[in-house]
């Protein structure tokens, strides 16, 4: 029975957040729902205007709602987002020539990691062998002088 | 590496740069706080160079820059009108009345509309017009004295030189 309540609040807290809208059409539902999860809220900068419960992001939540009741389309209304917030107001941002850092370091410094990694193995492992080469020649000229040396005493005995 | 971090330190998420910048104020007509039949457009304005300082009475940062923006009203180099944002009239009024009124007029947006196409997103924000009404500036926060003396009084002498 505990955890049944507990179950039953976790659902009611998820499903009953913050004020939801319902637009009769349903495509226009689904739109507004990935609308509001795209953009962000600026006040608390690391939500969504579907997460957050700033006023503006209520505001912005309300001005999405209107503008797919007047029909306009999801393209249009990240469009007079980004002409009032700037591309910020994106979670994911678009690929353009400002943003594209954005979306090319991430790959280009796995890539840069990568190859400090494969230069460093690199020169470890070479720097093993010379080492274990040298050490084997002198061990060699060593072994050889020693044997020299009893092949030596050998001959005077 | 270096680099990004210290670029990254340095930057202050907190202030989205301003796509307003060199774009025409977006329009509006609005009824006036002090005179609610009246109503005030960007229109009206053409020809001034002129500032919108977003405020509110239940914005802190705003009490700490309204004596500033008194001062400056005073030098009567500027004409500043108030976007009064998401606000109760009556406490506004209250708030003028004891504060001073730096403006020569206040417009309401109860609803937040006008500052949603002014990408308000903090208040206050202040917003510096040309006299052919457009965008020159964008502060977000409070204008402080410093602010006044090194960025907003030369660029209002050089925009009032502007035809």
């Amino acid at each position: 029975m505990k955890y049944l309540l507990f179950a039953f609040f976790l659902i009611s807290q998820t499903s009953y957040a913050l004020d939801s809208r319902q637009l009769a059409d349903p495509i226009k539902q689904e739109n507004y729902e990935i609308l509001t999860k795209e953009l962000r809220c600026l006040v608390c900068q690391n939500q969504t205007i579907a997460d957050s419960n700033a006023e503006l992001a209520s505001d912005l939540r309300r001005q999405v709602y209107e503008m797919l009741e007047q029909g306009k389309t999801n393209d249009e209304i990240v469009q007079f987002m980004t002409d009032r917030y700037g591309d910020f107001v994106l979670y994911k941002p678009a690929f353009k020539g400002k943003t594209s850092i954005l979306w090319i370091a991430p790959g280009a410094f796995l890539v840069l990691g990568l190859l400090i990694v494969y230069i460093f193995i690199r020169q470890k492992r070479v720097s093993r062998t010379e080492q274990g080469e040298t050490v084997n020649a002198k061990l060699d000229s060593e072994k050889q002088k020693k044997i020299r040396r009893l092949l030596e005493k050998g001959d005077q005995s | 590496m270096a680099v990004f971090l210290w670029v990254g330190l340095s930057l202050k998420p907190s202030e989205i740069p301003s796509p307003f910048i060199n774009k025409p104020a977006p329009s509006f007509s609005a009824a006036k706080l002090e005179v609610p039949e009246e109503k005030l457009s960007p229109a009206d304005l053409i020809g001034q160079v002129w500032l919108l300082n977003v405020w509110a009475s239940w914005c802190v940062s705003c009490r700490g820059e309204h004596p500033i923006l008194n001062n400056l009203a005073d030098k009567n180099v500027v004409t500043i009108i108030g976007l009064n944002y998401k606000d109760d009239p009556a406490n506004a009024k209250q708030w003028l009345d004891t504060l001073g009124n730096p403006y020569s007029a206040s417009i309401t947006d109860q609803e937040g509309r006008i500052g949603i196409d002014y990408g308000v997103y903090g208040v206050p924000e202040t917003f510096v017009i040309d006299k052919k009404g457009i965008i020159r500036h964008k502060q977000t926060g409070p204008v402080t004295e410093q602010d006044v003396q090194n960025i907003l009084l030369p660029l209002i002498a050089k925009l009032q030189a502007e035809s």
